[in-house]
């Protein structure tokens, strides 16, 4: 079912439109921020400076962004998906040659009140624009090989500019939604089967050029393999960071040391405690029960999602609504994995919880996306 | 707005069954993520938690505070002083080059330690203390707290350092600390924790060294939080250590201090022994040198002054050096013999000047012979002809076996470094050690304490309590060791006949108070304090035919090094011996000339414990010896502001 078939009079106008958010869901995503704001306090030392207050000004500034999101109708933004599409590709080309230099990667552009990462604007764009993509397409079209082939452009063009910047976290959670997106379209599984079977070839490449000029990583990142798989092999060295984070997170036990008594993150054990750490400090001071809820609101997120995109009938605004759940279930997956020492270190930030405005701000805004399809269903 | 499609229905249940997939492999994940959280933090919490505590917390250790040394009156020999340093903190200090400037402008600073402060602070962690000035006078340390507020991250600091007041009064005997180096810890099996601590201070030499165990104490432990880059945070809890034991030891400071001055710097060593308990009181050896220069750590050029001088400063020579007693010993072979039976004190012996024995002549000292001669007046005169003679009729074994019982080849438990065995040579000892069988000339010389025999001046000492007393005194230095009474050496009867004895004594008595006795000059007029004792001059040379035709050479005549040992022993009073002394003055010529004066003057300020009236010294060497003891008076420190520990 499409929008002409029902009447747009049957869609809440106006500010009745607030009555009919995704009410749960919202409350969950400020759940989830208040442990947020919780640890970031903690981290700080109980302070709410540096990190806890702007974290909740923002969180603020998001909340806000979402409603005005969700309260623009579906179906400017299905109209706008190319162009967004086409600005995040613009300004992800612009930081190529223009960008700010943070961490030996140029990342983000500096406007002044925060600091925009085109990469993470380019995730719900292409999520964005996959979904236009394939409520234009006929649904006996989407199997066939060239009508695949765009869409694989589609998602390599921002995978490429952003692992030249390079980031390959972002670069792997591109590729991951993107093809998400390609399944939940109805791709036939055949085309997912091959990719897999390549994507083994080429991670078998990736190894075998290392040490050649054609290597296809830096060699940081070949280090940061290494030490995923064996951290133990140099705990002082490259592998620190696996190996304390682990220790924290492990030395939390089953109720944790109790709220601002973790002493890894408290005598500075931990890297990046704020950031793509911060879930090792909530491990660590409320344990496996902390840790646990966390990830069971994070499970309640992704799961009022995709009911909402279930209920709905449009084809754009479920396939939307699953992208954008599914970019979400990835952070926070990747995240999670990579403290836990089941995946390498690639720097994804937990979602709604680390420190950082972009992330939080975009995402907000994809949850604003996930209200609109939620408000202007058809009913 | 485009035209719905037809497979809109199609198209919306294949999303969902899609996402239902997606959904569930979401959900498999999360599943996954939580399983693998419950591992790490229900199943192996205690291990990761025994890692967070591993990383937090430090062990430091405490060093305790080091046993202190003091005299039998308890005046202090070795102490902790505290020592102030200056340290600074990079971070606190801003502008390092501003506040090192303004710093040298109130204290003076060593270059070199500067530099290597400067260096070591751009090595280490900002936060992390650098000791830029150590020993710093306290008036310094005044001027820096004075002036604190232009001296950021400048803080004095105070902790312990080993003093020795009297210095090189006890230097020989005490020894001294330094800052423990590689090969002290290798040749510790199993080394005290304490030693890893970086220039922690340990015994190096003498009684430092032997009761470095004592000393040392216990070390305390402090838990320290420490945070990733090892600043601490927090004290967590403190243990104590427990301080090392306070030694008592049996020296008298005033004694020793007179004895290592009336010694000045001839290369001598001399002994003052109880002879009642075996307390010594008095160890001296000169010339000695400042145990304080090596604990701040000596410089080379002392060090090589301290160690090519001829007069071996750094040797503990009334414990270590082993002289041939010479004369001294005529006690010990007169003993054997007498106690064998072999002579009777009234006995007498006919001395030509010479004795041929197996080919070869033997001289007397006395060229002409000292005619008829018994016990009492060889000793006296000091005759050699008279102990060949009795030495062939007893044999060197019965000899060398009066010796040991006397002290002569005992090792004594005294605790300082290297105490030297000495020798009381018998048969089975020069064919084990030098493969060839014992000669009758062996005894010969052996008789007169030349030859194979070799004794310490501590022995020397020992010999002549025991003589005096007819026990068998054992030395002890260590009087209590942490409060605890050590065991007195009053010893058992030695089991020699207390009348042979009495005539050793009482010829012993002549040597120094009759006309013709060898220390005659030496004597001590106040009848209360007469004293016995003997002369002993030794050869380090032999004396060639040629030499002897020619008329003997003139020790004065000779280079220092090939100059005649002089040694005396004695005791006093003669009537109730309470102290007995051994003085050797190396290659000092002869035994009444040099050591017997100075023994005298030992033995009279051991009896009077302070400088004795000029009515105990004979009276045309009364000047001389009033113009010494003003002399010694002039050099003594003042004991009263040196610490006392107790009495």
């Amino acid at each position: 079912m499409s929008y002409l078939e029902y009447t747009v009079k049957t869609v809440p106008t106006g500010l009745r439109k607030l009555l009919f958010l995704n009410w749960p869901l919202a409350l969950l995503l400020t759940t989830v921020a208040c442990f947020g704001f919780l640890m970031l306090y903690s981290v700080a030392g109980g302070s709410f400076q540096p990190w806890a207050e702007p974290q909740m000004k923002r969180f603020a500034l998001g909340m806000a962004v979402m409603v005005v999101v969700g309260m623009v109708p579906i179906w400017f933004w299905r109209n706008v998906a190319g162009v967004a599409y086409l600005l995040s590709l613009a300004l992800l080309l612009f930081v190529e040659f223009f960008g700010t230099v943070g961490m030996g990667a140029q990342r983000w552009i500096d406007l002044g009140f925060m600091r925009l990462q085109p990469s993470e604007l380019a995730k719900i764009t292409l999520v964005m624009l996959l979904a236009a993509y394939y409520d234009w397409l006929p649904v006996k079209k989407v199997s066939h090989p060239l009508w695949v082939a765009l869409p694989v452009v589609l998602i390599l063009l921002p995978t490429f500019l952003v692992l030249t910047q390079p980031d390959l976290g972002t670069s792997i959670l591109l590729v991951a939604a993107g093809g998400a997106m390609m399944f939940f379209a109805g791709v036939h599984w055949g085309y997912f089967t091959a990719v897999i079977a390549a994507g083994i070839g080429l991670i078998t490449a990736v190894f075998q050029s290392r040490g050649t000029p054609w290597q296809l990583l830096k060699d940081y990142q070949y280090r940061r393999i290494d030490t995923f798989l064996d951290p133990s092999s140099d705990p002082l060295g490259a592998g620190y960071h696996i190996t304390q984070s682990k220790i924290a997170l492990g030395s939390g036990g089953w109720a944790g040391r109790g709220y601002m008594q973790g002493t890894q993150s408290r005598l500075n054990f931990l890297p990046e405690k704020h950031t793509d750490f911060i879930f090792t400090t909530l491990a660590e001071e409320f344990g496996f029960l902390g840790g646990f809820s966390l990830l069971l609101l994070y499970v309640l997120i992704i799961a009022f999602c995709i009911a909402s995109a279930m209920s709905n009938k449009d084809r754009f605004a479920s396939l939307m609504t699953l992208g954008i759940a599914m970019t979400f279930f990835l952070f926070f997956a990747v995240n999670m994995s990579m403290v836990m020492g089941m995946a390498p270190v690639v720097g994804v930030p937990l979602p709604l919880v680390s420190y950082g405005g972009s992330a939080m701000l975009v995402l907000l805004a994809a949850f604003g996306l996930v209200q609109s399809a939620h408000i202007h269903r058809p009913r | 707005m485009r035209r719905p499609g037809k497979d809109t229905a199609t198209s919306s249940r294949l999303i969902s069954k899609r996402g239902l997939i997606i959904g569930g492999v979401q959900l498999g994940f999360a599943g996954l993520l939580a399983a693998r959280m419950r591992y790490m933090q229900v199943e192996q919490a205690d291990q990761f938690r025994l890692l967070a505590e591993e990383n937090r917390i430090n062990l430091r250790l405490i060093a305790p505070a080091r046993g202190e040394v003091f005299d039998r009156h308890g005046l202090v020999i070795a102490k902790n002083e505290p020592s102030y340093r200056l340290t600074m903190v990079r971070e606190d200090a801003g502008d390092v080059d501003a506040v090192i400037a303004r710093l040298s402008a109130l204290v003076e600073l060593d270059d070199e330690d500067l530099n290597r402060a400067l260096a070591e602070m751009k090595r280490s962690a900002p936060f992390l203390p650098v000791t830029i000035a150590d020993r710093v006078r306290w008036e310094d340390i005044s001027r820096v707290a004075v002036n604190a507020p232009a001296l950021p991250g400048v803080t004095p600091e105070v902790g312990l350092s080993r003093t020795y007041p009297l210095g090189p009064d006890f230097a020989n005997i005490v020894g001294y600390v330094g800052p423990v180096s590689d090969y002290d810890l290798s040749k510790i099996e199993d080394p005290d924790q304490l030693l890893r601590i970086p220039r922690f201070q340990i015994g190096k030499v003498g009684l430092e060294a032997k009761m470095e165990d004592e000393l040392r104490g216990k070390a305390g432990t402090k838990r320290v939080e420490v945070n990733a880059v090892g600043r601490v945070m927090r004290e967590l809890d403190r243990k104590e250590g427990q301080p090392g034991a306070n030694l008592q030891l049996t020296l008298d400071h005033r004694l020793q201090n007179y004895v290592q001055s009336r010694l000045g710097n001839e290369s001598a060593a001399a002994v003052v022994i109880d002879c009642e308990t075996g307390d010594l009181l008095a160890m001296a050896s000169s010339p000695s040198f400042d145990p304080n220069l090596f604990v701040r750590g000596i410089s080379v050029s002392d060090y090589k002054a301290l160690t090519e001088n001829e007069y071996r400063p750094l040797a503990s020579k009334s414990v270590q050096g082993l002289y041939p007693p010479g004369s001294t010993f005529k006690m010990v072979t007169a003993l054997a013999a007498l106690a064998e039976g072999v002579i009777t004190p009234e006995e007498t012996v006919w001395c030509p000047g010479h004795l041929e024995v197996a080919n070869r002549r033997f001289h007397c000292w006395k060229r002409v012979g000292h005619g008829h001669v018994d016990l009492k007046s060889s000793l006296r005169e000091s005759c050699d002809v008279y102990y060949y003679d009795v030495a062939l009729r007893v044999g060197i074994e019965k000899i060398s076996e009066m010796a040991e019982r006397l002290g002569i080849g005992i090792r004594y438990d005294i605790p300082m470094s290297a105490v030297a065995r000495g020798r009381a040579p018998t048969k089975e000892w020069k064919l084990s050690n030098f493969g060839s069988d014992w000669v009758i000339g062996d005894t010969v010389n052996a008789s007169i304490g030349q030859g194979y025999v070799l004794a310490s001046p501590l022995q020397l000492a020992v010999m002549s309590a025991r003589i005096a007393t007819g026990r068998a005194v054992t030395p002890r230095l260590l009087k209590s060791v942490d409060g605890v009474e050590q065991p007195s050496g009053r010893g058992e009867s030695l089991g020699i006949n207390e009348n042979l004895l009495r005539q050793i004594r009482r010829a012993m008595f002549e040597v120094s108070n009759n006309r013709r006795g060898t220390a005659y000059g030496s004597r001590i007029v106040e009848d209360e304090f007469r004293m016995a004792g003997k002369t002993g001059t030794s050869q380090v040379r032999n004396i060639t035919a040629a030499e002897r035709a020619r008329g003997v050479t003139r020790n004065e005549d000779l280079p220092w090094e090939r100059r005649d040992h002089a040694l005396f022993v004695n005791f006093a009073p003669f009537d109730n011996p309470r102290y007995a002394v051994s003085v050797v003055v190396e290659h000092g010529g002869g035994g009444s000339s040099t050591a017997a004066p100075i023994a005298r003057d030992i033995t009279l300020q051991a009896l009077y414990g302070e400088d004795p009236p000029l009515a105990a010294y004979p009276a045309k060497d009364r000047d001389r010896i009033k113009a010494l003891q003003d002399r010694l008076k002039r050099e003594r420190p003042d004991f009263g502001t040196i610490g006392k520990v107790r009495t």
